[in-house]
């Protein structure tokens, strides 16, 4: 999933304060999923929101609606009935739906309320870990099903560093050796000779650095 | 400046002599004073001096620069490049622009991760890993050619150095890293600093029984450590250091004003026995900020004079 952290109240009353109307619109997809933009966070900050802008004595009115997923015009439509001239969207939607929402509705101001951290999966409960940077060019195969691109703090694709020790990455304490995970795993799958192999130089032209990407589906275009 | 015949280290080492390679690392600034009078404290008593490049994350004087200014005292500099900082595009760039000033040797790495340095803001770039620029380095001295295939118009023929860290886990994986950077291309090898010696000489074991010892130059990393408190710090703060207790309570058992002194022994002992090892054909001393010690430590090891190769 697209894994998201809500920004700071602070933050988003900063963002809001030039609009008297709100609608804060939430995503029942991604963000649902990591407790940062679904119905039920919709209606938490609606509530601190209202409570701390009526002790300011501030008039701004807030209006909540969570869609199943913003990224989806077929979803955001349903959004429409929510909006009106005046109106300012704050949408708890990853960076994808806050821009989907702003290209859908060209006249009204579409703000974030969530900053887009990764993709990732639920490690534990409360603990979410990044999994894929979406490089366009799998090389998981290889890898024993661990991505060093995304999991090796300096991306390493022939083994770890001379800062890997017991288990952890020189970066953190916290943060497992990406490199050590692949070397078991590989040990368990009987595989150990991928680790002789040279990688050659990746090609990062499918990802970002190849500037933003399209995918053009012909087999759908009718 | 360029010419087509090998450095001094290489002729050193191809020489069969037990080569002495030190450290240095360039001034957060640029003046070129404080490089010149590390080269100076070293002239005579070292074969090539490496010259590290923004190490620890830290900005300082690029390590390009730096060499212009060794090679301008007559030094022989190990350009080492991190694949932290820069893409392949100038990576390929500024070997080319080192080459063409003179300079032979290069030390290929993948450099300490940013999040430790002074802009630990800064965005890395990891295009390519170490052993990715070994083999690139080894490609344009083989066969001409830079990453695109272009042919080069006067390659740079460099004598490829990489790094290897034996202290590191997992322990088994790492003679076959070894064995890999040897494949891409790697002339000689320079380690973390050796104070564990016992899991050296397991590593030096693993990697003689691989027949690896017989196709690179292993140079074994030491460094003279001034006090108890700078073995505490490296010990548990320098990635992928391994300082045994033993080692710590030596430092410590001694009064203040003579630890600096211990270090130095510690190190002359460590050197001793490294040259007894089969298979290790130099010494790296990387004495940190300490560069008037180098001269000491290589005349006490008994490394002088310098073997003539010219």
């Amino acid at each position: 999933m697209i894994v998201g952290e809500q920004k700071s109240i602070a933050e988003i009353r900063e963002i809001i304060a030039p609009y008297r109307k709100l609608l804060i619109l939430g995503c029942g997809t991604c963000v649902k999923t990591c407790f940062a933009g679904g119905e039920d966070e919709v209606a938490v900050l609606a509530s601190a929101l209202r409570l701390a802008l009526k002790k300011e004595g501030k008039e701004i009115a807030v209006e909540e609606f969570t869609v199943e997923r913003q990224c989806e015009d077929a979803f955001i439509q349903e959004a429409a009935a929510h909006i009106s001239p005046g109106t300012a969207v704050l949408s708890l939607a990853c960076g994808a739906g806050v821009q989907a929402i702003a290209r859908r509705f060209a006249k009204t101001p579409v703000l974030p309320g969530v900053n887009t951290t990764f993709i990732g999966v639920l490690d534990k409960q409360g603990l979410f870990t990044e999994e894929c940077l979406g490089c366009g060019d799998c090389k998981l195969a290889i890898f024993g099903g661990i991505c060093p691109v995304t999991r090796c703090a300096k991306k390493l694709l022939n083994g770890p560093c001379g800062g890997s020790q017991k288990g952890k990455c020189e970066v953190s304490p916290d943060l497992d050796c990406a490199w050590q995970q692949i070397i078991e795993r590989l040990k368990i799958l009987g595989q150990l000779g991928n680790l002789r192999v040279y990688v050659p130089p990746k090609n990062w032209k499918s990802s970002h650095a190849g500037g933003p990407r399209k995918l053009v589906r012909e087999d759908h275009i009718i | 400046m360029n010419t087509e015949s090998p450095g001094r280290l290489q002729k050193v080492l191809e020489g069969g002599f037990f080569a002495v390679t030190a450290e240095c690392g360039p001034p957060r600034g640029a003046d070129p004073v404080p490089i010149r009078k590390k080269g100076d404290l070293l002239k005579g008593f070292v074969d090539a001096v490496n010259v590290t490049d923004n190490q620890t994350a830290i900005v300082r004087m690029s390590s390009v620069g730096a060499c212009q200014h060794l090679l301008q005292l007559g030094l022989e500099p190990v350009m080492q490049m991190v694949t932290r900082d820069r893409n392949r595009i100038a990576l390929q760039s500024d070997i080319l622009g080192a080459y063409s000033l003179g300079i032979k040797n290069i030390l290929c790495l993948s450099g300490d991760h940013q999040r430790f340095g002074s802009q630990p803001d800064a965005m890395n770039v990891f295009d390519i890993d170490s052993i990715n620029l070994v083999r690139t380095v080894w490609n344009m001295r083989e066969t001409g050619r830079d990453m695109s295939g272009f042919d080069l118009q006067t390659p740079p023929r460099m004598f490829i150095g990489a790094a290897a860290n034996p202290f590191a886990d997992p322990f088994e994986y790492r003679v076959i890293r070894l064995a890999k950077k040897i494949d891409a291309g790697a002339d000689f090898i320079q380690t973390q600093c050796v104070y564990n010696l016992e899991r050296f000489a397991k590593w030096m074991d693993q990697a003689r029984d691989e027949g690896l010892t017989d196709k690179v130059h292993i140079l074994a990393g030491v460094t003279p450590l001034k006090s108890e408190g700078m073995a505490r710090y490296m010990a548990g703060r320098v990635a992928g250091m391994d300082i045994p207790d033993f080692v710590i309570r030596r430092m410590a058992g001694v009064p203040k004003k003579n630890a600096a002194r211990e270090g130095i022994a510690i190190c002359l002992e460590t050197i001793a026995a490294l040259r007894e090892m089969e298979g290790v054909r130099g010494v790296h001393i990387m004495a940190i900020e300490w560069e008037e010690k180098v001269a000491e430590i290589v005349a006490a090891a008994g490394l002088l004079p310098r073997p003539s190769v010219d």
